[in-house]
C-alpha cells in the first residue's frame, strides 16, 4: 500500500511539472493558433537564471522573481523580434520561427550561462515529509501548488478579465477581433509574455527536483506538448489534467512495470485518446464553418 | 661577394626556413570537442593543448618540437574517420591520440592498421582493446572493470545480494551488461534490476521496488550525467540505509554538489584524481596526479577531470615512446608503446603486453566514500 502511495506521489510531482509547462503551451495557442516549440527554453532560463542568482548569493526569495521576470523578458523579446515581424505569415511559418527560436535561445543560454547541470536548495529544505509510509519533499508541494495556483489564475484570467477575453478573441478570429475594437497586437504581446514567464515559473519551482541545464527544454517542451494535446489544445483544465495523467501513467508504469516501458504507455494512452477523442480530453470541438 | 659565399649563404638560409619543418613531430588528435559527448572530448583537448605546449617550452623531444594537429569531430563517427584519414594522409602525423567516444573510436580504428600508425583511443568500452587489434591502444579503463571493483568491495563488507539501477543512457546501459555479466563470477547475486531514463526527474518507484525486494543487501547504480545525482537524492528521501554505490562516471565534486547531503556514505571506483592530497607519499601515481591538477588548474583556473587524465596519459605514453624509438618510423613508435611497463599515470599504471594494449588491473581503480562533502579513500 505504501508503495502505491509512493508511485502516486511520484507520479503527482512530475505531472505537475508537465502541467504547469503545458499550461504555458496553451496560453500562446489560445492567443494566435502558434504552438510555441520554444516553451521549453523557458522553463530552462528560468532554471538557470535563479540557479546562476542563488549561486552568487542572492536569496531565493528574490532570485525567483528575479528569473521569471527574466523568462519574461525573453518571450516578450521573441514576439517582437521574430513573431511580430513575420506579419500576416500562415501557422506553419510561425511555428517554425519558434523551432529557430528555441535553438538560438538553448545556443545563448550555453554562453550566457554554462553546460554544466545546476540545481539549488528546495524552498522549504530538503528533508523529505512522511506520509503514511511514503515519503514526499517539501519542494513537490511547491510544485504542485504552483501548477494549481497557475491554472485558477488562467482560468480567471482568460473568462473572467478584459484582456483574457481579448486574448481569446484574437486566437479565435484576428481580423473580426480588430475590427471590434480589441488590440491584437498586444493581445498577442501579453500571450508571449504571459507564457514565457508561466515557463519560467516552471523552471523554478522543478529545478531544486529535476535539476536543469542548457539542452533539458527540448525534453520538457515534448512532454509538456503531450499533455497539451491530451489535455486538450488551449484549454487551462485540460493542460493540468493532461500533465498529471501523464506523470501518474510513468510513475505507475515504471513502479509495476518496467521504467523501459514507461514513455511507451504514456504515448499509448495519449494515441488513444487522440483516436476516441481527437480534440483531447478537455478541449473545445473545433469546427470548420465553410 | 664571391661565389662561395652567396652559395653558403643560400645554403644557410636554406637551412634556417628548412630546419624546423623537418624537425618537427607531428601528432594527431581528433576529439568530441563539441556536441553532447563535450563533456568529455573538452577536457581531453583542453590537456593535450596544454602537454604540447609545456613539452615545446621544455625543448620538446630529443630537441624536436612538436605539433598538435587537433579536429573536432564533435562525437560523429563519420566525421571522426574522415579526420582520422586527414590526420594520416594529409597531415602526416606519426600517431592519433583520440576518439573521445567508444563510436568514434571503432570508426576509425581499421585504418590504423591499413596504414601502419599507432592509436591510443580515449574510449572506455572493452571492445577497443578485445580482440587486441596491433596498432589500437587505449587509456581509460573499462567498465566491467569498475563493476568488479564494487563488487569487491562489496563482498569485502560480507554482502552478496544486489539490486541495481541503471541509466538506459550508452554509459549505464553498457556498464549495467558488463555488471550483471561480472556478477556470477565476482560472487554477488543481482537480485533486482531496475532502469532509468537519462532526462527522468524521479526515480522512487524504482527504488520502492529495489527496497522492496526480498534480501537486497546493496544497491549500484550505473549512470552518467544528472540521472545518479537524482537517484542519490530519491535514495535519500526513500530513508534506505543499505550501502549504496555509484560508478566510476560520476567520478567528480560536481556530484556532490548535485546530490548534497544525500551523497553522503556514497561509495564509487574512481581514479586518484579526485584524492591528490591523500594519496601515499610512496605512491607511484602521487607525482603525475599532483603534476597534472597543478598544470591544469594553472592552465585554465579549474580542477580537471578524470575525461582530461586519460589524454594525459595517452601524451605521456606516446613521447616516451616516440623518445625510444624516434619519430621516424610509426611502426616502431606502437613497439615502444606495446613495451611499455610499469608506467605510473594520473588513471593508473600501465604495462602493455602483445595481449594487453589497456595495459591496467583493478588497482588502478580506488574505492572512495564520500565523507562531509569530500572524498575519503576505504582501506582495503
Amino acid at each position: 500500500m505504501s508503495e502505491l502511495l509512493q508511485f502516486l506521489i511520484s507520479g503527482v510531482t512530475v505531472g505537475a511539472i508537465y502541467a504547469a509547462i503545458a499550461l504555458g503551451f496553451t496560453l500562446i495557442y489560445n492567443a494566435s493558433g502558434v504552438v510555441n516549440f520554444a516553451q521549453g527554453e523557458f522553463v530552462v532560463i528560468g532554471g538557470m537564471t535563479a540557479a546562476a542568482l542563488i549561486a552568487a548569493g542572492v536569496p531565493v526569495i528574490l532570485a525567483a522573481p528575479i528569473a521569471v521576470v527574466a523568462g519574461t523578458l525573453v518571450g516578450i523579446l521573441l514576439y517582437r523580434l521574430a513573431i511580430r515581424p513575420a506579419g500576416q505569415a500562415p501557422l506553419v511559418t510561425l511555428i517554425i520561427i519558434t523551432i529557430g527560436a528555441s535553438i538560438f535561445l538553448r545556443g545563448a543560454m550555453q554562453a550566457v550561462f554554462d553546460k554544466q547541470i545546476h540545481r539549488y536548495d528546495g524552498f522549504s529544505g530538503d528533508a523529505p515529509l512522511r506520509v503514511g509510509g511514503a515519503t514526499i519533499l517539501p519542494q513537490s508541494l511547491w510544485i504542485v501548488g504552483g501548477s494549481i495556483a497557475v491554472f485558477a489564475f488562467l482560468a480567471w484570467f482568460l473568462n473572467r478579465t478584459r484582456a483574457g477575453r481579448g486574448i481569446k478573441a484574437t486566437a479565435s478570429n484576428r481580423m473580426a477581433a480588430a475590427l471590434v475594437g480589441i488590440n491584437t497586437g498586444r493581445a498577442m504581446n501579453l500571450s508571449f509574455a504571459l507564457s514565457a514567464g508561466i515557463g519560467a515559473l516552471a523552471g523554478v519551482l522543478a529545478t531544486p527536483v529535476t535539476f536543469t541545464s542548457y539542452d533539458v527544454g527540448v525534453l520538457m517542451a515534448l512532454k509538456g506538448f503531450s499533455a497539451t494535446m491530451l489535455g486538450g489544445v488551449g484549454s487551462p483544465l485540460g493542460a493540468l489534467a493532461g500533465g498529471l495523467l501523464i506523470g501518474l501513467i510513468e510513475a505507475l508504469t515504471a513502479g509495476y512495470i518496467s521504467s523501459d516501458y514507461k514513455d511507451a504507455a504514456a504515448f499509448i494512452v495519449i494515441l488513444l485518446v487522440l483516436f476516441l477523442r481527437p480534440q483531447g480530453l478537455f478541449g473545445a470541438r473545433i469546427v470548420e464553418r465553410v | 661577394m664571391t661565389r662561395q659565399a652567396v652559395a653558403a649563404g643560400v645554403s644557410a638560409l636554406a637551412l634556417l626556413a628548412g630546419a624546423p619543418a623537418i624537425a618537427e613531430i607531428k601528432i594527431g588528435a581528433t576529439l568530441a570537442v563539441t556536441g553532447p559527448a563535450a563533456f568529455l572530448g573538452d577536457p581531453e583537448a583542453k590537456t593535450l593543448e596544454m602537454l604540447v605546449e609545456e613539452l615545446n617550452a621544455n625543448g620538446g623531444i630529443d630537441g624536436e618540437e612538436v605539433e598538435l594537429v587537433l579536429y573536432d569531430d564533435g562525437g560523429d563517427p563519420n566525421k571522426a574517420r574522415t579526420f582520422a584519414t586527414r590526420l594520416i594522409e594529409e597531415d602526416e602525423v606519426v600517431a592519433v591520440i583520440g576518439g573521445s567516444t567508444t563510436g568514434a573510436t571503432m570508426a576509425m580504428a581499421p585504418l590504423f592498421a591499413d596504414y601502419e600508425i599507432p592509436f591510443i583511443s580515449l574510449a572506455g568500452a572493452v571492445v577497443i582493446i578485445d580482440p587486441v587489434q596491433e596498432y589500437v591502444f587505449k587509456t581509460p579503463h573499462t567498465d566491467r572493470m569498475a563493476c568488479e571493483k564494487i563488487f569487491a568491495d562489496i563482498t569485502a563488507r560480507g554482502l552478496t545480494k544486489v539490486g541495481m539501477i541503471s541509466g538506459t543512457g550508452g554509459f549505464g546501459a553498457s556498464m549495467r551488461e558488463q555488471c550483471l555479466d561480472v556478477a556470477g563470477a565476482a560472487g554477488v547475486e543481482i537480485v533486482a534490476d531496475e532502469t532509468y531514463g537519462p532526462n527522468d526527474s524521479d526515480m522512487t518507484p524504482q527504488l520502492t521496488n529495489i527496497a522492496g525486494t526480498d534480501g537486497v543487501e546493496a544497491v549500484v547504480n550505473p549512470g552518467f550525467g544528472q540521472g545518479p545525482a537524482v537517484v542519490t537524492r530519491n535514495y535519500a528521501q526513500l530513508g534506505l540505509e543499505m550501502p549504496f554505490y555509484q560508478s566510476h562516471g560520476v567520478a567528480s565534486d560536481e556530484f556532490i554538489k548535485l546530490a548534497g547531503d544525500a551523497a553522503e556514505g556514497v561509495r564509487l571506483p574512481a581514479t586518484p584524481l579526485l584524492i591528490p592530497d591523500q594519496l601515499a607519499e610512496d605512491d607511484v601515481q602521487r607525482q603525475p596526479v599532483q603534476d597534472y591538477i597543478a598544470a591544469y588548474e594553472a592552465a585554465y583556473g579549474e580542477k580537471p577531470s578524470t575525461f582530461g587524465g586519460y589524454a594525459y596519459d595517452a601524451f605521456h605514453l606516446l613521447t616516451h615512446a616516440i623518445r625510444e624509438a624516434g619519430a621516424e618510423d610509426p611502426a616502431a613508435i606502437r613497439d615502444a608503446i606495446e613495451a611499455i611497463e610499469g608506467h605510473a599515470g594520473v588513471t593508473g599504471v600501465y604495462s602493455f603486453t602483445p595481449e594487453d594494449h589497456m595495459g591496467l588491473d583493478l588497482s588502478a581503480f580506488r574505492i572512495l566514500e564520500i565523507k562531509d562533502g569530500g572524498w575519503t579513500p576505504v582501506e582495503q
